[in-house]
């Protein structure tokens, strides 16, 4: 048994890109072992920018020697079959094995040595590493074949135990040498093996294990902040990233020109972050707070500070920004990694990069003050000239759009103001809206005009300037502060908090995990946002397919649904996204020379071309670019392109019907992944669904929740056997309560687009009628059984019905769970295929209306098991 | 004049023995800095160009850049090359950015083993001690889709600025560089500024006479802000980008492939200006983009097709 060590040198490999290599470098290694039969130990895969390092330990010296059995014909058949055989083989005859009366060949594959199974797959799998991007390089690339690596590859070391296992690839050649640092060490060091190998490259400034120098920038940089008295904000990311660039990490804190601090934490933080990779630090506490007014830190400081100590190794901590605005109180200090241990202690090194510092947040600083000089009303001026999508207009069509839907959502009732949510972001985000106690009384940007404003005022406001602050310069250099700068200009010009959160919080929720909003102008706004999206691109047929979501869709979807359950909003999905269609379409025909009128009964948008105030043509739309019509009177028939140019119509839109369904069923399939991550059953959400008519994602939900407490008794479990063993009986006997329909697969009409979107939708009104007409006069003596579920059917459907009125949909499911015993009872002592056929159609009529009952709630059909 | 461009480069060469390579003991001025790399670049076998005589965006438009990498035979070039860009203009108020400033400019093909020591050699040169300085190599493609070309590389870091750009050039002009060039780009006044220990550009000392950056830019900079963002003339920008456009189409077609790479570049930079006048529409910028494209790499294309002949005698693993 022999330990194996293979190092791959190389030109700097992206930090990025490392994590993979080390799992990709192990996983072609033990493919190589496997193939060849080989069994190693434990494995150990180290990178650091300029080189990969694995480590096997117990490789065996040799391959097993192995002994190959094949089978040949029998020592009967033929002598074709014979020869057949032998020359498959390449064996004579007197080499064959008999046994049974059948031919054997027998091979033995004598056992290799490990080096040199080991100096073939070196070359191999650096051959097939899948580096992300890989080049070639020197004189070799004259040859488009030349090796590809991530960089130029410039050493092998492959030792197994203290041999070399020699291999050449791409005129490197393998060895016992290799490199240290780059600047503290010249010249090559011999490596023996895999024993000696970590810890001669220590002694040459390379720590090669990635975990170590990961915990070296986690501590050092935690040290650095503690001797300066501040308190590091933790990054893992920032932590793997300069592990990544470093062989010999040395963290250094540097300082910056306090005035800085007046720009924005989190754009200070992005700003060293991700440009330079700094580290930042906060201050420790309000009391030593200095700089900033002390006011605006709450001690969050001293919590965080308080986390760091715990959490020391989580993986990717969300570095303290946007909910967390002005909780925490930035220090005017960095900390940058540095890669060598300089000769003068790192005095130059920080004063390099605090210049460097300082331009980057000299540029910020001058996009804040020049952003801050334009109200955000100008600046939403210039959105016409951004497109929001090629089809769909600009984003100034959009936030005309938002405002008109978040007022409707006001003035609807469907959002309002709840002395629930009422305070609810103020307290969650501190800071810019922190209690008045907390703020300056002394700034005269507190005191904004219009905090009076209605909440429907308040949420139009807010949606026409949420986009606003994408023309900024700020946001056009970190576009990942959407949303967060559009909120800081907005209380900078004295807007309302609540505009201004609404401004900040708009893109809200991004994801699942991420904080869904509660303030009343937000939700408007957000909800807003969203419907709208999803309404423009499922109005354009645009939905996503597959894989394939390039505009986001479902995660609107999810975000809406998200919403309206955090905040138990009460509206139909189906009317909210109609009122996008019609404000969209209303807005489209701005745009002609046509008027909109409005819709006429079967959905089509209605449009009449006026002139000198006398309606002379009207056109009648039921889909735009897909079909439409026009009115005879108008006296000629429009095409398409007429349409286009006459109408100047811009986007294609899909019927209502087929809108409506397509975006109910996309609904039902978000609210599945979104509830299963909730422990929520699909079949039970299916179940409801199967009911049709219900876009109320609250009560429905109420629903499935009730529904899914009850099939987990006894009651539910025994109530749903009963319902398949009558469904069943009814799908037997292919019993249809009316006796106009045909049999199924007949009169289905296939849609053409111009249907009522609401004809397909059961209206539970009916429901009771239909049952009513088709019970048939029960003209004889019920059996008792019989008469039991008569009555206990006539009770409980009253209960059920008044139950689901009041959305109690337990009391609905325990008025339906009183027909467990009477259901129960009737399959016992009933014959329904009595021969008598109005006992039987009545009895059948009976197990339908039972059925019905139990559709009252949910679908049962639908539910598993 | 004949110049022996495969002559071994660097790997055998002892770089400090020369007299050039002294690391300086007091920070340079930036025409010193400039004959310095001049130097040292000449040392290591590079041609050491003038800059290319027209307006150009980048050191990497110079044709010995673009045209040079493509194509089999061995080239070694080092030139400084005044690069323009018109939107970084700030009319002088800003100490970083320029509408105008100086790249230095190494292109060696094919790329030597040694590079990066080589490089990290000239930092010494020019006076950057890597063991008081923080050198860093900090991935940073390269794509330019403008001249269809790509490559691997680093920005390079030295205390946290970013001051050269380092690229493995794998295609240019849509071809695969066959070999692979090394291009460095340095940019000069961000290493002055750095080595001089400057905070503003027009503080730089020019020379060791008390002349500063300023002296030299300053009203420069100022005018062509303004005459960049403010004052030329659209009507004759779009007449001259059309101009270039036909001039360049005629050129490919008369088979002067470098004649028409001129053009290539002449309308690169007339687009740049149209930018920064803002008279092109985010829509118009693709198209336009695209006509650029075009013609640079129907330049590339034609100088291709003009010597793959000639190449392919001379370098027979080349053509497959």
């Amino acid at each position: 048994m022999s330990d194996f060590l293979l190092e791959l040198r190389s030109e700097e490999i992206p930090a990025r890109m490392q994590a993979g290599a080390r799992a990709d470098l192990e996983k072609l290694f033990r493919k190589q072992l496997d193939s060849a039969g080989l069994q190693a130990g434990e494995i150990t895969v180290w990178s650091t920018p300029r080189r990969l390092a694995l480590i096997a330990r117990d490789l065996p010296l040799a391959t097993q020697a192995v002994s190959e059995e094949s089978k040949g014909p029998k020592t009967s058949a033929p002598e074709q079959a014979l020869e057949g055989f032998l020359r498959k083989t390449g064996l004579s005859k007197d080499q064959l094995t008999e046994r049974d009366g059948v031919w054997f060949a027998i091979t033995e594959k004598p056992g290799r040595a490990t080096k040199d199974v080991l100096a073939e797959a070196i070359p191999a799998i650096i051959r097939a590493f899948p580096w992300p991007k890989s080049q070639r390089w020197g004189a070799d690339s004259l040859s488009t074949e030349s090796l590809r690596w991530v960089r130029p590859l410039s050493g092998i070391v492959a030792i197994l135990g203290e041999e070399l296992v020699e291999c050449e690839i791409g005129g490197v050649k393998s060895g016992y040498a290799t490199r240290g640092h780059r600047f503290h060490h010249e010249g090559e060091i011999t490596i023996g093996g895999a024993s000696d190998y970590a810890e001669k490259l220590r002694a040459c400034h390379v720590i090669v294990d990635h975990v170590e120098r990961e915990a070296m920038v986690r501590e050092k940089a935690k040290a650095a902040a503690d001797a300066a008295g501040l308190v590091l904000v933790e990054d893992e990311g920032l932590v793997i990233e300069n592990a990544g660039l470093t062989e010999w990490p040395v963290p250094l804190l540097g300082r910056f020109d306090e005035a800085f601090l007046d720009v924005p934490p989190e754009v200070i933080q992005l700003t060293a972050r991700v440009n330079q990779k700094y580290f930042v630090c906060t201050k420790p506490s309000p009391l030593q707070g200095r700089g900033r007014s002390g006011a605006a830190a709450e001690g969050v400081g001293a919590a965080s500070a308080a986390d760091s100590a715990v959490n020391g190794g989580s993986h990717h901590p969300q570095t303290p920004s946007s909910e967390e605005e002005g909780a925490y109180s930035l220090a005017n200090a960095f900390i940058c990694t540095a890669n060598i241990e300089a000769s003068d202690g790192g005095t130059a090194i920080v004063d390099g990069n605090r210049k460097v510092l300082a331009a980057r947040l000299s540029d910020a600083r001058f996009f804040w003050e020049q952003d801050k000089k334009k109200p955000l009303a100008e600046q939403a001026q210039k959105l016409s000239r951004i497109t929001f999508h090629e089809k769909l207009g600009t984003v100034a069509d959009k936030v005309e759009r938002v405002a008109k839907l978040a007022r409707w959502l006001v003035e609807e009732g469907i959002v309002k103001n709840s002395p629930r949510n009422g305070e609810g972001d103020h307290a969650q985000h501190g800071g810019g809206d922190s209690p008045p106690s907390a703020v300056p009384t002394d700034s005269p940007l507190h005191h904004p005009a219009g905090e009076d404003l209605s909440l429907a005022d308040q949420a139009e406001l807010a949606a026409r300037l949420c986009k606003a602050d994408l023309v900024t310069e700020m946001v056009g250099e970190f576009p990942e502060l959407q949303g967060l700068m559009g909120g800081y200009y907005a209380r900078a010009e004295g807007l309302p908090d609540a505009v201004a959160d609404a401004i900040r919080d708009h893109y809200k929720p991004v994801g699942q995990g991420d904080d869904v909003p509660t303030a009343p102008v937000t939700v408007a706004v957000a909800l807003a946002d969203k419907l709208d999206t999803l309404g423009l691109f499922f109005g354009a047929g645009k939905k996503p397919t597959g894989s394939k979501d390039p505009f986001a869709l479902r995660r609107a979807a999810l975000a809406i649904i998200e919403l309206v359950n955090r905040n138990a909003l009460r509206l139909s999905i189906v009317d909210a996204l109609m009122e996008v269609r019609r404000i969209w379409l209303e807005s489209l025909s701005e745009f002609s020379p046509f008027e909109f009128c409005g819709f006429d009964e079967d959905g089509a948008a209605v449009f009449a071309q006026v002139e000198n105030r006398k309606i002379y043509r009207i056109t009648r739309i039921t889909y735009f670019f897909t079909d439409f019509t026009a009115s005879p009177g108008a006296g000629h028939w429009w095409n398409k392109r007429a349409l286009e140019e006459e109408l100047n119509v811009r986007a294609i839109v899909v019927p209502p019907f087929e809108f409506v369904s397509g975006l109910r069923d996309f609904f039902a399939d978000r609210l599945k992944v979104q509830q299963r991550e909730a422990g929520v059953r699909h079949d039970l959400i299916d179940a409801v669904f199967a009911l049709g008519g219900e876009d109320d994602l609250v009560r429905l939900l109420a629903r499935v929740n009730a529904l899914q407490a009850f099939v987990g008794t006894d009651d539910g479990t025994n109530l749903l056997a009963g319902y398949k063993r009558a469904a069943n009986i009814l799908k037997k006997e292919a019993y249809t309560a009316n006796p106009n329909a045909g049999s199924e697969g007949e009169g289905v009409v296939p849609p053409t687009g111009e249907e009522d979107p609401l004809v397909l939708v059961d209206d539970p009104a009916f429901a009771d009628i239909a049952a009513q007409f088709a019970r048939p006069e029960g003209n004889y003596d019920r059996e008792p059984a019989e008469q039991v579920l008569v009555d206990a059917l006539g009770a409980a459907e009253p209960q059920a019905d008044r139950a689901i009125a009041a959305e109690d949909f337990t009391g609905a499911m325990a008025a339906l769970a009183s027909l467990r015993g009477p259901i129960d009872a009737f399959f016992d002592g009933v014959t329904v295929n009595d021969p008598d056929p109005t006992k039987r159609a009545s009895r059948l009529a009976l197990l339908d209306r039972f059925r019905a009952a139990v559709h009252k709630v949910a679908d049962f059909s639908r539910i598993e098991g | 004049m004949t110049v022996d461009l495969k002559r071994p480069i660097g790997q055998s060469r002892r770089i400090m023995a020369d007299t050039t390579q002294t690391p300086p003991t007091t920070p340079l001025c930036l025409q010193d800095m400039i004959l310095r790399l001049h130097a040292y670049w000449s040392e290591q076998g590079c041609l050491i160009l003038q800059p290319l005589d027209m307006r150009v965006g980048a050191g990497t438009f110079h044709p010995a850049t673009t045209l040079r990498s493509l194509g089999p035979e061995p080239w070694n070039a080092a030139y400084v090359q005044p690069s323009r860009r018109p939107t970084d203009g700030r009319y002088g108020e800003n100490p970083n950015r320029l509408q105008h400033y100086y790249q230095y400019q190494v292109i060696m093909k094919p790329s030597p083993a040694n590079l990066q020591d080589l490089y990290l050699q000239s930092l010494a040169a020019i006076g950057i001690d890597p063991l008081l300085h923080d050198v860093r190599f900090v991935e940073d493609d390269w794509e330019s889709p403008t001249l269809g070309a790509w490559g691997l590389g680093w920005e390079v870091w030295c205390d946290g600025m970013e001051v050269t750009q380092f690229t493995y050039f794998q295609q240019m002009g849509g071809f695969d560089c066959k070999p692979v060039a090394g291009e460095l780009t340095y940019g000069l006044e961000r290493l002055a500024m750095y080595i001089q220990g400057v905070d503003n550009v027009y503080d730089l000392a020019f020379n060791n006479h008390g002349v500063t950056y300023g002296d030299v830019f300053l009203d420069n900079e100022r005018q062509m802000s303004k005459w960049n963002f403010e004052v030329a003339d659209t009507d004759s920008l779009f007449e001259g980008f059309r101009r270039a456009e036909a001039e360049c189409l005629r050129s490919l077609e008369a088979g002067v492939p470098i004649a028409a790479y001129e053009q290539a570049i002449e309308a690169s930079h007339l687009f740049n200006l149209l930018q920064a006048r803002g008279v092109i529409s985010v829509q118009e910028r693709a198209s336009y983009m695209g006509r650029v494209r075009d013609l640079a790499r129907g330049s590339c294309e034609a100088h291709m097709a003009k010597n793959a002949d000639q190449w392919a005698a001379k370098y027979p693993e080349w053509s497959k």
